[in-house]
């Protein structure tokens, strides 16, 4: 009897075999004809291994147990070659384990104060008495018992919350102003439309705690004197509207919404409104023309949504984790607030990291806390351990931080004195690799394809700065683009009526600021530091890693490569469109850019 | 009114007596909430998955408001189509994170792999490729999804495994139509 070192057992179950196992094993017995394998690894298929969580197809080796998952043919030459020729276990394809709470929120880290995600992936957002368990509702029974509608006002004043959804106003402020706006009706309205790319903060909380945003609009509806809420949520978040859903049902059951909440005569209801795509909706205005049915066009201020906002009543609108704040300022007092962040920024911010970052998700941080410590403390560093670059808040109408801020005390004031904005809290980590000329290039294309039209300089502007910039990373730019680029930007900035044409130059003036000579290396050399502008480089096959696995070429969406199995590959330029796929997929690292 | 109905093509999904009844439901339950047209399309565009032109007048009629009115909020907001999309959608989420995590070369594949670009159907009504927006799953970049269903951290020598199970559900679907 043949006697194997090793047993390779291949799943082959329905789902497996619809995803390709049986291209896995002929690759596998392949692989170990071509490496004189055969005699010691046997090939055996089987049926579902283990966990269900884990995506197929995969594969289990024995003796040592490692559990390599979501495989592709392509993937086994590598495999075969490092784990049965060199005996290393290849870590990027073990089958991760599917932590089903959480990979977007691990367990908070040192550097982190969990106040509005303190719930999250704790209790079960559809059922309303795991949050009474921690306190819920509590805070609404003492703002409605024990205070008025003024000292609920001064209290959150005391705490210096401001809004967490970009301007950061001070909330107590906004309420103040609709409580003394005249008129019988009033209305609170809850921005949860999140636009920005890259930001997740105000999904998540919607998701796994929807009772603090309730019962902080219930609060804030009782400070202003409203008795109708709208929470306005995007409609790409499906899940946070079914959540919200639920939850307003279960409130209404358990009497914190409705009419004569806790026996007090107070009344609020509150529903959810459905955007559909337009990113201008997250601007107040146009989230109330969105709301009343009509087309999302921001409008002038003044007048000011706290004196004439939604049916032109009016209205008090924050953000999702302002609102998410307020039952633990109401609980533990102004005081346990205002002693976390900075002189004029208080408490925490939630922020989404995303990017070139090791630990990507999300985070909440006192404020006061550097980019240094959320890079590396808590974000672990960047991934490959390549250097940093910048890093990008606020979104599309915010700016790119270079690494000489990276000490910066992150609040409101300090990252508008560098030039970008808080804004809800989407930040992207951009290493060494990326084009800042592209990066402005990319927001560019956002914002100009979600400007609602309604201004001039807003509509064609960000149009002309489009084509430049696509110029330039074309290879087309010409002296003076530059000076242009700003003219154009300061144009644009100074004469558009809402904050998505104001904030529409920053990506690119910021990148002109910090990486000028980025831009002027396109422009006068032809050349794409980053490697990144597709016109600006060409791949090339290295002779010697290249094993001739063919990987390359299967996935080359052009064909632009050929080669013989196991001889060196070629890559003909004239068919190659710069892709990059060829590098993303080859195990080997035979792939360059030049 | 009247007149009206009768010049709607027979393949809108006014024309066919299961689909009217969902649209009638939905306008009964919703004209007359303050804002309902808002809720009124994105209830159709859910449930009928298009707002065709027809739907579009009908609705005016329906809620008393000019038919140009209804028009210019449903072409405001891109989630509205006024035609059908295939029977399935792959979305490439070109939020930021995806952006830079990889999408673009996403897209390369999927074009080499269906022969269509985003925003385009293929010609057997199956798949529908589109863009999309950060769809917040950004710590899993990059993400696609695929009907409703989000898939992180896309290779680009995974993606056809997930394509082929579309594109294999579909074929399941038309054989038994056939
Ligand atoms: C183009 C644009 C998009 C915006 N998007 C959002 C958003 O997605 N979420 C949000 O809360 N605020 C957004 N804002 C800010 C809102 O206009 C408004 O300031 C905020 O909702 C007020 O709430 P806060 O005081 O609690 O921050 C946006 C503003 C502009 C100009
Ligand atoms: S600045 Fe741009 S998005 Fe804002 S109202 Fe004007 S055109 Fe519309
Ligand atoms: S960069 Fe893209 S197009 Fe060019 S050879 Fe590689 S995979 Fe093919
Ligand atoms: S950028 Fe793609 S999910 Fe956010």
């Amino acid at each position: 009897m043949a006697f194997y070192r090793s047993h390779i057992l291949v799943s082959v179950d329905p789902k497996c075999l619809q995803k390709g196992s049986h291209e896995i094993l002929d690759s596998l017995q392949d692989e170990l004809v071509s490496h004189g394998l055969v005699d010691e690894v046997q090939v055996l298929e089987t049926s579902r291994i283990g966990d269900p969580d884990v995506d197929g197809p995969d594969l289990i080796v024995y003796p040592e147990g490692v559990h390599y998952a979501n495989l592709s043919v392509d993937d086994i030459p590598f495999l075969v070659e490092e784990h049965f020729l060199k005996g290393r276990i290849v870590e990027k394809l073990k089958a991760r384990e599917h932590v089903l709470s959480d990979e977007e929120l691990g367990a908070p880290k040192s550097k982190e104060v969990r106040v509005v995600l303190r719930n999250c992936g704790k209790i079960d957002p559809n059922n309303i008495e795991e949050y009474i368990a921690e306190d819920g509702y509590m805070a609404l029974a003492k703002v409605l018992t024990e205070m008025s509608p003024e000292t609920v006002i001064d209290t959150v004043m005391q705490s210096g919350l401001r809004g967490r959804g970009g301007a950061g106003f001070l909330a107590a402020q906004k309420w103040k102003f609709a409580r003394q706006s005249p008129g019988e009706i009033k209305y609170v309205g809850c921005n949860a439309d999140e636009g920005d790319p890259g930001a997740f903060m105000n999904r998540r909380v919607l998701e796994s705690d929807p009772h603090s945003v309730i019962e902080g609009m219930a609060i804030a509806a009782y400070a202003i004197g409203a008795e109708h809420g709208y929470i306005y949520c995007r409609a790409e978040y499906p899940l946070a509207v079914k959540t919200l859903n639920i939850a307003i049902m279960q409130a209404r059951e358990f009497g914190f919404l409705g009419k004569n909440i806790m026996g007090t005569g107070f009344t609020f209801d509150l529903e959810v409104r459905m955007g559909a795509g337009a990113f201008v909706c997250g601007e107040e205005t146009a989230l109330m023309s969105s709301i009343e049915g009509k087309r999302g066009e921001p409008r002038p201020r003044p007048p000011f949504p706290a004196v004439k906002g939604l049916w032109q009543k009016p209205t008090n609108i924050n953000n999702v984790e302002t609102y998410a704040n307020v039952p633990q300022i109401v609980l533990k007092g102004p005081e346990w607030f205002a002693a976390m962040g900075t002189e004029k920024s208080k408490g925490t911010k939630t922020f989404a990291m995303a990017g070139d970052v090791k630990n990507t998700g999300l985070i909440e941080v006192p404020f006061g806390i550097t980019l240094r410590e959320i890079v590396y403390d808590i974000g672990g560093g960047i991934k490959d351990d390549k250097d940093l670059k910048a890093v990008q808040t606020g979104g599309p109408m915010g700016g790119f931080i270079p690494i000489q801020y990276l000490d910066l005390p992150v609040d409101y004031e300090a990252l508008a004195s560098v030039g970008s904005i808080m804004g809800s809290g989407g930040m992207i980590i951009i290493d060494e690799d990326t084009c800042m000329v592209d990066m402005a290039r990319f927001f560019m294309e956002f914002t100009q394809d979600e400007s609602c039209g309604k201004c001039v300089p807003c509509r064609v502007g960000t149009r002309r700065l489009l084509e430049i910039l696509t110029r330039i990373c074309e290879g087309k730019g010409q002296e003076g683009d530059i000076e242009q680029l700003e003219n154009l930007s300061q144009e644009i900035r100074a004469d558009s009526l809402c904050g998505l044409g104001q904030g529409a130059p920053n990506p690119v003036l910021t990148s002109i600021k910090y990486f000028r000579e980025e831009y002027e290396a396109h422009i006068r050399e032809k050349r794409c530091p980053a490697k990144v502008c597709r016109a600006l480089i060409s791949y090339e096959i290295l002779e010697g890693p290249c094993t001739g696995c063919t990987v390359c070429a299967r996935n080359c969406p052009v064909n632009a490569i050929s080669g013989e199995r196991r001889q060196t590959h070629l890559i003909d330029p004239d068919i190659c469109i710069c892709c990059g796929i060829c590098m993303q997929v080859c195990n080997f690292n035979a792939i360059r850019i030049n | 009114m009247l007149k009206f109905l009768e010049t709607i093509p027979a393949t809108d999904p006014l024309a066919k007596p299961e689909q009217r009844q969902i649209i009638d439901q939905i306008l009964e339950e919703n004209k007359d909430i303050p804002g309902g047209l808002m809720v009124i399309l994105n209830e159709l565009q859910n449930r009928i998955g298009f707002i065709s032109l027809a739907m579009q007048q009908y609705v005016s009629h329906k809620m008393r408001i000019p038919t140009s009115t209804v028009h210019g909020v449903v072409s405001f907001y891109s989630f509205f189509t006024t035609t059908p999309r295939g029977r399935h959608t792959v979305k490439f989420c070109m939020g930021t994170a995806c952006y830079v995590g990889g999408v673009p070369q996403l897209i390369e594949k999927a074009k080499q792999t269906l022969g269509v670009d985003p925003g385009q159907t293929t010609p057997d009504g199956n798949v529908t490729i589109e863009l999309c927006r950060c769809v917040g799953a950004c710590s899993q970049a990059p993400v696609v999804v695929v009907d409703e269903e989000v898939h992180g951290r896309v290779r680009p020598n995974k993606f056809p495994q997930i394509l082929r199970a579309v594109l294999d559900q579909g074929k399941q679907t038309s054989e038994q139509q056939a």
